[in-house]
């Protein structure tokens, strides 16, 4: 089962496939696009702030990615599973 | 000699954290030259490179970028003088990109846009050690045959692969003299953006045998220094030990430029008849230069924190842990880092906003670092607190001195916090701006690019001492010791008033007495204050230079903070250490807002903002105070 969610709603330790970036000014999209955060790439949320959770820090390309989930809201994932927690079909 | 025997110009390009500047000092060694950009004040590193020929290449170490679609000012530096636009700056006849090879498919999209500008092309695998450990396994030869350019593995630190990375420049060269080098550059929209890293990602797929795994290091230590409670312990940690370090640690060469002023004060003064020119040396020159050049070793200190800091990969961490506030009031989660330079001084502080691109993001961050407790700060604070604040135990390990100096620099850190969530609400009203920012991997900092960094804050703090400390104490003692007084006044032995009195100083301070009265400053603090309007730690010196000048001979063996403390009541030195917190006498920071914002309007405002809150503080200060302890 694959789920639509956005980066910004994400936990912590979740894993996930970017499917769109869009962001809210054209100027952030491309600044997503040039830091590594493009359609296709894995991320995984690896660390969150203290005091709610925000910002968040994501595996992206190689690389540690500080974004807030607002702007983190603009950014399509699906959902993908621990590779350990699921079956050889997925 | 001709056109073509003139040293050639190479420069270093490549992503922030790409190990770029150690490339850079690894193949220049000391042979640097830091300055401006013309009209900017983008620091511009420029080295020298002998060949084993005997020829020798002139290096430019470019500022970090992740593209030429430069969006903050120091990335348009970079793609300007890739363009050739900068005017009195050739462009350089080849490049080096430098990528960090732990980290390939973020660092290859900045070469394949340097590779478009048509100019002799050597890509530097930096850090190629740590790859390989991490299980990494490349096809030089396929890499370099799918990119279209000549691969050079490196390890900067420990000057591997230097002779070779050379032999390919000079190699590139030669191959293709001829090239049309581009001079215009088109903004790359989104598809072009996306389409770069496919072909990234190709050149990766067909020349990675293994690839190499996350680093483990990194992971690790996060997990500690961005846990959601251990992470603010230990940024806490880290700012604690950091201040305790700058006052305990400095305080034994401090001691040694202490006596060692005083000792050359003493020599010169036997070497010289009484007169005008003994008073100019020892009253004016040596003990105006030496109460600043005492705060050498605490500037050190707190630099090498930072640079230590910075350098490890922690600053980034820790701007990550202090989002929150900072976001809360308004300012960029980058904001942080130029924030806590100012800790050292404002005018790197106010530099380094240069990495938020958003304007009025920038701004609200420049308006409100002066307010951080910059080192200038602290010959002041340090006077003062020594002077007036009993050395006694307050808490555990902490002393009373070091408890009120930690709160003055609380004070510094709230005071600019506060003002930007002021400014957010009213002149400057905006979205929240966003946070975008790499935590880079964590690495040991190389103690050789520290040692370069404070040999160069070290300069540039001894030739202010120089230049601008040195003419101004000049002036403060020819304006305090001229006019002397008339033949007929009756000498301070036989009750008359000291001879600064009758001086131009003494009449200046004498005329702003009655608007400094209201804070508890008689007029000697006035004279201080006037020269201190051009740089805060002048304020000591002239202060030194008052006193000495007025000081009979038995009080002149005493050092300046004794004299203080009992010529001052506590209200007084309390209203002046307040006065600091916000009082804004720098003309440097105030003439590279100028630059920076381009407009003499906000160096004004700054100005009087500024004014205006030192003067209120410092007179509710002194008024409490003497009402609480009925000393006023």
């Amino acid at each position: 089962m694959k789920k639509t969610m956005t980066l910004g709603e994400l936990k912590k330790g979740m894993r996930a496939r970017i499917t769109a970036v869009n962001a809210a000014t054209d100027e952030m999209t491309r600044s997503f696009l040039e830091i590594g955060i493009l359609e296709g790439s894995p991320v995984r949320v690896v660390h969150q702030a203290p005091l709610g959770g925000d910002p968040i820090a994501v595996e992206v390309r190689g690389a540690l990615i500080a974004l807030r989930r607002q702007e983190a809201a603009g950014i399509d994932v699906e959902l993908l599973h621990e590779p350990h927690a699921e079956g050889p079909e997925s | 000699m001709s056109a073509t025997d003139a040293p050639k110009m190479i420069a270093l390009a490549g992503l922030p954290n790409c190990g770029k500047t150690s490339l850079f000092n690894a193949l220049t060694g000391s042979r640097q030259k830091v300055a401006n950009y013309p009209g900017v004040t983008v620091e511009r590193k420029e080295g020298a490179i002998g060949l084993p020929d005997g020829r020798t290449l002139r290096v430019l170490d470019l500022p970090g970028t992740y593209s030429l679609d430069a969006r903050t000012p120091d990335e348009a530096i970079t793609r300007d003088v890739l363009l050739g636009k900068i005017q009195g700056e050739d462009p350089p006849v080849a490049l080096v990109a430098v990528a960090d090879a732990t980290n390939l498919e973020r660092n290859l999209g900045l070469v394949l846009e340097l590779r478009d500008l048509n100019v002799p092309l050597v890509l530097a695998l930096n850090m190629m050690d740590l790859a390989r450990k991490r299980g990494l396994e490349l096809d030089l030869v396929r890499l370099s045959v799918e990119l279209g350019i000549p691969v050079v593995p490196t390890v900067a630190v420990k000057n591997l692969g230097l002779n070779e990375l050379l032999a390919a420049v000079d190699e590139a060269l030669r191959a293709n003299p001829a090239a049309a080098p581009r001079t215009e550059w088109k903004r790359s929209d989104s598809a072009s953006v996306r389409a770069r890293f496919s072909e990234v990602d190709r050149v990766l797929k067909a020349s990675t045998k293994k690839s190499g795994t996350p680093a483990l290091w990194t992971e690790r230590l996060d997990r500690i220094f961005l846990h959601p409670v251990l992470g603010f312990v230990v940024l806490a940690s880290v700012l604690a030990f950091m201040f305790q370090a700058i006052f305990s640690w400095a305080s034994i060469p401090q001691d040694w430029i202490e006596q060692g002023v005083a000792a050359f004060g003493s020599w010169v003064g036997s070497l010289l008849a009484d007169g005008p020119l003994k008073s100019l040396l020892v009253d004016g020159v040596i003990a105006g230069v030496g109460s600043v050049l005492v705060f050498l070793p605490q500037i050190l200190i707190l630099f090498s924190f930072i640079l230590v800091l910075e350098d490890s990969g922690y600053l980034a961490r820790a701007a990550f842990i202090m989002d929150r506030v900072m976001g809360g009031v308004g300012l960029h989660g980058r904001a942080f880092i130029p924030l806590l330079s100012s800790f050292a001084c404002a005018i790197p502080g106010i530099l380094s906003t240069r990495t938020i691109a958003n304007p009025r993001d920038r701004l609200a961050t420049i308006l409100v670092a002066p307010l951080t407790t910059c080192s200038a700060r602290l010959p002041v604070y340090t006077l003062l607190v020594g002077a007036f604040i009993p050395d006694q135990p307050f808490f555990g390990p902490f002393r009373m001195q070091g408890a009120v100096l930690f709160g003055l620099y609380l004070a510094g850190t709230i005071a600019p916090l506060t003002m930007a969530w002021l400014f957010r609400r009213t002149i400057l009203r905006g979205p929240k701006p966003p946070l975008l920012m790499e935590l880079p991997t964590y690495k040991l900092p190389s103690l050789k690019g520290v040692l370069l960094g404070l040999i160069e804050r070290a300069k540039i703090f001894l030739r202010r001492a120089g230049t601008v400390i040195l003419s101004l104490s000049v002036l403060v003692w020819f304006l305090s010791s001229y006019p002397a007084p008339p033949a007929t006044a009756p000498g301070p032995a036989e009750g008359g008033a000291p001879a600064i009195h009758y001086s131009y100083a003494g009449r200046l301070g004498h005329a702003v007495e009655p608007l400094l009265k209201p804070l508890g400053f008689d007029w000697r603090v006035g004279i201080a204050l006037i020269p201190g309007f051009a740089a805060r730690e002048v304020m000591v010196s002239a202060l030194g230079t008052v006193y000495a000048l007025e000081g009979d001979e038995t009080q002149v063996e005493k050092a300046l903070g004794e004299r203080l403390a009992v010529s001052w009541s506590l209200a007084t030195a309390l209203s002046l250490i307040v006065w600091y917190i916000f009082a804004p006498q720098c003309l440097s920071t105030l003439a590279v807002v100028r630059r920076e914002t381009n407009t003499w309007k906000w160096p004004l405002f700054l100005l009087g903002y500024m004014t205006a809150l030192a003067y209120v503080a410092s007179f509710a200060t002194f008024h409490l105070v003497g009402w609480l302890w009925g000393s006023a």
